[in-house]
Parts: C-alpha cells; structure tokens; sequence
C-alpha cells in the first residue's frame, strides 16, 4: 500500500510538471505576451516600448531559465532600474534585490499583475471562500443525492425508481449557467425570497440569503450523478445472494435495506462523489461568475481574462492539485472500505 | 409610439403555427420509424419505451428545427428594429407585422429568431467535435487497451494529463483570440484531423488486404474525401471553396475535442481489455489475425453499445461545453446567437428582465435531456439482449 501511495505521488509530481509547463508555454506565447505588457504600461505604447518591457523584465530570457525561475531551480535576477540599481520588478510586489532562488519551491508564488499583489495574498483567501462554498455544496449534495440513489434502487423498476430516475437524468441535463438562470428567476426575481448574487456572502459574510442559490444551483448539476450511481450500485447489491438469505431467515425489508445493502452499496458512490471534485471545480467558476462570489473560480476567470501570469499558474497548480489528490484518495479510501480489494 | 402585443395564448399558437415543418417532418419521421420498427434493430426497439420515444422526438425536434431554421425563423438573428429594444414577449413589429413572440433583447434583435438559429451552431459543432473525438479517441485507445504495457502508460499519462486540467482554464488557455494569431490551434487541428483519415484507412486496409482492386478502391476514396475535408478545414485550402471553416470555429473545435477525447480514449480501452479476454479474440489471434485486424473487426463491434450510448451522452456534454464556452465569451463572436451567448448576455440583465433569459435555457436544457433520455434507453435496451 505504501509503495502504491508512492508510486501516486510521483506520478502526481510528473503531472503537475508537465501541466504548469504546457500553462507556462501557453500564457508567455507573444500575443499574451504583448497583451500583458500593454496593460502594465501605456495603451498607446510603441513597439519597441513594448520589445524593451519585456526585455527589462525578464521576458525576453530563454522558456526554459523562466520556467525554472518560477519553479525556483534557476535563481532569479533582480530588475535594474534606469540608474542601474536593483528593483523589485513590479512596485506592488517584493521582488528579489539580489540573485537567489525564490520559486514555487521556495513557497514564494509570484507577483499577481492583475490584483496587484502577491500571488498568495489573494489567492488563499479566495480558496477559503471556494472551501466554504464547497462544504455547503457537499452537505447538500451527498446526502440527497445518496437518499434518491438508494430510494430508487432499493426497489427496481417501480413507480418511484422510474420517477426519480427521470428527475436524476433532468438534473444531469442542467449545468450550472442553465439552473443559475432558471432559479434566480424563480426565487429571486419572482418570488424575491433570496438573493440574486452572493457578493455580500464575501465581505459580509454568509447568509441564508445570499448563499443558497449558488448552493443550489452548483449541487443540482452533481446530484443526478451520483444517484444514478447510487442507485446502480443498490440495484446490484440486491440481486445479491446474502440479501436473498436475509430476507428469506424473515428479516424485514427495512432492516435488509439498512443493515445489509447499505453498507456495500455505498462503497461505489463514495469514489464517484470523491471523482466529483473535478467538475465542481469548472461549477465553481461558472457560480462565483453569475453569482460575484470572490473565491477561486472569479480569481481564475479574472487572471485568464488579464494573461495574469504567475496567478494562472498558481491556480492551475492549485486545481491540478486538487484533482489528482481527490484521486489519490479515491484510490486509498476504496481499497479501505472494500474488503476484497484490501485482502489483495 | 406604443407596441401593440399579442396574448398569452396568440403566443402560444404563433409559435406552434411557426413551427410547422417541424412538426410535419416529426410526423412523418416518427411515423416511419414506428411503422418499421420491428426492422430497424436497436434503433426500432427504442419506440417500444416511452422514455426512448421521447428523447428520440426531442432531438428529432431540434435536428428540424436547424435544418428548417430559415422557414421558421421570422426574423433575422442578427437584426435590430430599434423600436424592440427589451420589448416583452408577444410585442408587434410594426414594419412587417409579425410579433416578437419571445421578445426582443438588449439590442432588439428577435429572441424567438435567435433561439432557432442557435440551434444550427450547436446542432452542427456537438455532433460533429463528438466525432472526432470519438475517432481520436478510439484511434488510439484501442492500441492502449489491447497491447498494454508501455504504450498504455504512455497513453494513459497523456489522457491523465489533459483530465486533470479544469476544462474552464483550458478553454481560457486554448480558445483567445491572441492563439489564432499563433500556428497552435491549426497545429492541433492538423494533428486531430489525421485521425479519421488514419482510422479509415486502416479499418479497410486490414479487412481487404487480399482483395487489391476493392482496396485500392476504398483507399483511393478515404484519402480523396478525407484530404479534400482536410484541406478544407486545416489550410482553408479547399479547391472548390465548399468546405471551409471560420478561424474562430476551428480554434472552438479543436478545444472541444482536445477537452473530449480523453473520456472517449478510456472509455474504449476499458471495454478493450475486457473484451480481448474473450474466445472470439482468443480464436482471431490462432487464426493468425494481425493486431490491428482483431481490434478493428472483432473488439470495435462488440464494443459498440456502450460507445453508442456514451457517444449521445456526449453530444450532450459538448452542447454543455459548447454553452460553457458562449457563456464566457470565449470563442464565438459576441454577435452569435447560439445559446450559450445568449444566456451569457440575458444572465446579465436578470434583474430587469426575465424574459431574453429563458427560450435559450429551456432550448439547451430540452436538448440535453433529449440526448440523455436517448442514451438511458439505449442503455437499458442493450442490457436486455
């Protein structure tokens, strides 16, 4: 099990590489390039003021010494300023006065050009924000989902299944800019029961009021999912011989259902909600967009609308991060929860 | 000057009546199918299941409504009578008489008109980005399942890779208007392109290696249409000028099925290192069947239902990605009507105005739902053989 965990984390370590690689070729491709030079200094600048930004601060240098830059393998060189003295490279962030490593791996993650500060001053409290947002989604979401899931399966071919297997495959059909509209309109502007945009959940903090609809809106997307995987996994878990033994010594079908079923039918759901975070994440920029939520899907949407270079970076780090971990854990949590597996 | 509207209910038969090719077309189709049903296979046993009845009328509806979109439509999508600025739904256009029957937007273009001609960009990018997808995808995961070792962990590694990213940032990465001033997007598509081209010529190269003339035939034939398309599409070189595609579209294109083929390649290799453990495979290989013929002609058709169903869920999930796209104003032209703009613009203005928000949402939701209810009953019928 160990190796196996090892094994995860290097292959964990080579993915993220290559990703912030090809994130870095793409964001220093020239047209980025010339764009984020534009928005540093003048918009009406030459080109050759722009060709002497870029040299100036480093762009110019080969991909490949920048990208170590960033990691923080190759040191960095201070910007001289037209006195020949060192400077920090933008006024808004501390920059290196002397040559030294200070890179990702040295915890130091860059300068934001866009939000004029250091990368991690603005992106970790945006990821708190994301974290609360998501604990809300998930406490809705799982227990919902898994009641339609095991509902609909524990009985298979009913009235009830065929209902909430359609409602499920609706839901599934809704992505998050679709279900944001339908229920801004119903419970906003109709009924004017909550709030149409979370920008107060930010500085305000959280409210019934000003939360719920993006709760809703991103937890509606997931849930038809994982009931429908619930609701497969149940169904096969009651086909099976020791469910047939049970009800057959006169246990009652409540007491089957609860004591036997549930517990092995519940070991597929668990990595299809752990497999989820992927998609909760491109949920989390699409409702922090509608809904003006400052966490980390707005920080995103604004770095990649500005070509901010080192916060894109960072965030695809953080994301790629993000993913890969749930996946690892997903690994590790069946292989625990599922006895055959482990025994192997 | 005051607008002059229609009511509740003169909407409602105005769009019914609008809509009429559809309806015939729908008509005859599902008439058709339902009277041959019992010789159509997997498609004829779907009429036997209400929920596959529906989802097949939904994306029949859709299908017409694209392909008729000039009949229906009263309007153009990209015209604006001043007068019908954020007019509400019903309101006459005193010009030509007819009526906004959903209303009119921020810049008084026709949302009824809109939402019909969205249908024709989504209707013509999902199915076919789909495509290639599922071609680049089966391409090469039917080496990686059948042969394993290195060329699956290489495979897989790359298909990991591109999963993990969070498809927003990719999208915001690859479809910018700075990357189309790069060889990047042409690149790719130069590279994605060659996959059918590739996959066709094998499939008939390995069935008719002894038959010469009817080799040269089908290969002849898969490199002239498939290099015209090519031409056409990756060096908008095409001779005679019919086939070409706006920059902006090829750059939405390839991301979508640089987003896409990563399911398709792990979804195929899955059902390949089941179904090479099987005796017909095991029989190809003493028969002295090449690798290439056995995964072709024996794996690929045994693994069709659930690529069949995966594939319509997948129509589905690109329409999403298509209006995840639209709806960052990523790629499509501000102008456009497709629906994913057009929530993006409506979403805006939700405290306002209601209105301009719903036909594109109910028209992207019912086609979605139509693509998955398809999907469940095929699933379910091919469970039953």
């Amino acid at each position: 099990m160990l190796s196996f965990i090892l094994r995860r984390l290097g292959v964990m370590a080579l993915t993220m590489v290559c990703l912030t690689l090809v994130v870095f070729f793409l964001v220093n491709l020239e047209p980025n390039l010339r764009r984020l030079s534009i928005s540093q200094i003048d918009m009406r600048s030459s080109d050759a003021q722009i060709e002497q930004w870029l040299v100036n601060n480093g762009y110019r240098e080969p991909f490949f010494v920048r990208y170590g830059q960033w990691l923080g393998v190759v040191p960095k060189q201070p910007v001289t300023n037209d006195a020949g003295e060192p400077q920090p490279r933008f006024s808004y962030c501390s920059g290196p006065m002397e040559p030294s490593y200070s890179g990702i791996l040295q915890g130091d993650w860059g300068c934001s050009t866009k939000f004029r500060t250091e990368v991690e001053d603005k992106l970790f409290p945006a990821l708190a924000a994301t974290g609360k947002l998501m604990f809300w989604v998930m406490v809705t979401m799982v227990p919902i989902a898994l009641l339609m899931g095991i509902l609909a399966g524990m009985r298979e071919g009913t009235r009830t299944d065929r209902s909430l297997s359609v409602a499920a495959i609706t839901t599934t059909a809704t992505p998050e800019y679709v279900s944001g509209v339908i229920f801004t309109v119903i419970f906003a502007s109709w009924l004017g029961w909550l709030n149409g945009s979370a920008a107060s959940a930010t500085n305000q903090g959280i409210t019934f009021n000003n939360f719920t609809l993006p709760v809703m809106t991103m937890a509606i997307y997931g849930i038809g999912y994982i009931a429908r995987m619930t609701r497969a996994s149940m169904v096969e878990v009651m086909t099976q011989q020791y469910i047939r033994t049970a009800r057959l010594k006169g246990l009652g079908f409540s007491s089957v259902v609860i004591k036997h079923a549930l517990r092995n039918a519940l070991i597929a759901p668990f990595t299809v909600i752990m497999l989820q975070f992927p998609w909760l994440l491109t949920g989390v920029v699409i409702v922090e967009v509608m809904f003006r939520y400052q966490g980390f899907g707005f920080t995103l949407v604004e770095a990649a609308g500005n070509n901010d270079i080192d916060m894109l970076l960072g965030c695809s780090l953080v994301s790629v991060f993000v993913v890969l971990f749930t996946q690892l854990i997903s690994d590790v949590g069946y292989a625990y929860l599922n006895p055959r597996i482990r025994v192997q | 000057m005051q607008l002059e509207y229609l009511s509740a209910l003169q909407i409602l038969t105005g769009v019914l009546a609008r809509f009429w090719p559809v309806w015939v077309a729908l008509l005859i189709v599902m008439g058709a199918s339902f009277a041959f049903r019992k010789r159509l296979a997997l498609y004829g046993e779907l009429f036997g299941n209400p929920v596959g009845v529906v989802g097949v009328a939904i994306c029949y509806f859709w299908l017409f409504t694209a392909i008729f979109a000039d009949i229906i439509a009263p309007f153009d999508p990209l015209g604006q009578m001043l007068m019908m600025k954020d007019a509400l739904p019903g309101a006459i256009e005193a010009e030509s008489g007819q009526a906004y029957l959903f209303g009119g937007d921020r810049l008084a273009r026709d949302i009824f008109s809109r939402t019909i001609y969205g249908s024709q960009i989504v209707l013509l990018i999902a199915p076919v980005a789909t495509g290639f997808a599922l071609m680049v995808g089966t391409t090469l995961g039917l080496p990686a399942g059948y042969y394993g070792g290195r060329i699956d962990s290489f495979l897989s590694f790359l298909a990991n890779l591109v999963l993990a990213f969070p498809v927003i940032l990719l999208f915001y990465l690859l479809v910018t208007p700075g990357i189309m001033e790069t060889p990047i997007p042409y690149a790719m598509a130069g590279l994605f392109f060659l996959f059918p081209i590739i996959f066709f010529a094998t499939l008939f190269y390995t069935r008719n290696k002894h038959r010469p003339v009817l080799l040269a035939i089908q290969l002849g034939l898969t490199f002239l249409i498939g290099g015209w398309i090519y031409a056409g599409l990756v060096f908008d070189a095409d001779p005679l000028g019919f086939i070409r595609i706006s920059p902006n579209e090829l750059n939405i294109f390839v991301a979508v099925v640089f987003a896409s083929s990563p399911g398709v390649f792990r979804i195929v290799r899955g059902l390949v290192m089941d179904i090479k453990t099987r005796d017909y495979v095991a029989a190809a290989q003493t028969r002295g069947e090449t690798p290439w013929y056995i995964m072709l002609w024996e794996v690929l058709p045994n693994a069709r239902g659930p690529l069949i169903v995966d594939a319509c869920l997948r129509i589905g999930y690109t329409t999403i990605l298509l209006g995840t796209l639209g709806y960052f104003g990523l790629g499509l032209s501000p102008e456009s009507p497709d629906w994913g703009t057009a929530i993006k613009d409506a979403s805006r203005l939700l405290r306002a105005y209601v209105h301009p928000a719903l036909p594109p949402v109910v028209a992207l939701m019912s086609f979605v739902l139509g693509l998955n209810l398809l999907a469940d009953a095929l699933r379910e019928q091919s469970l039953k053989d």
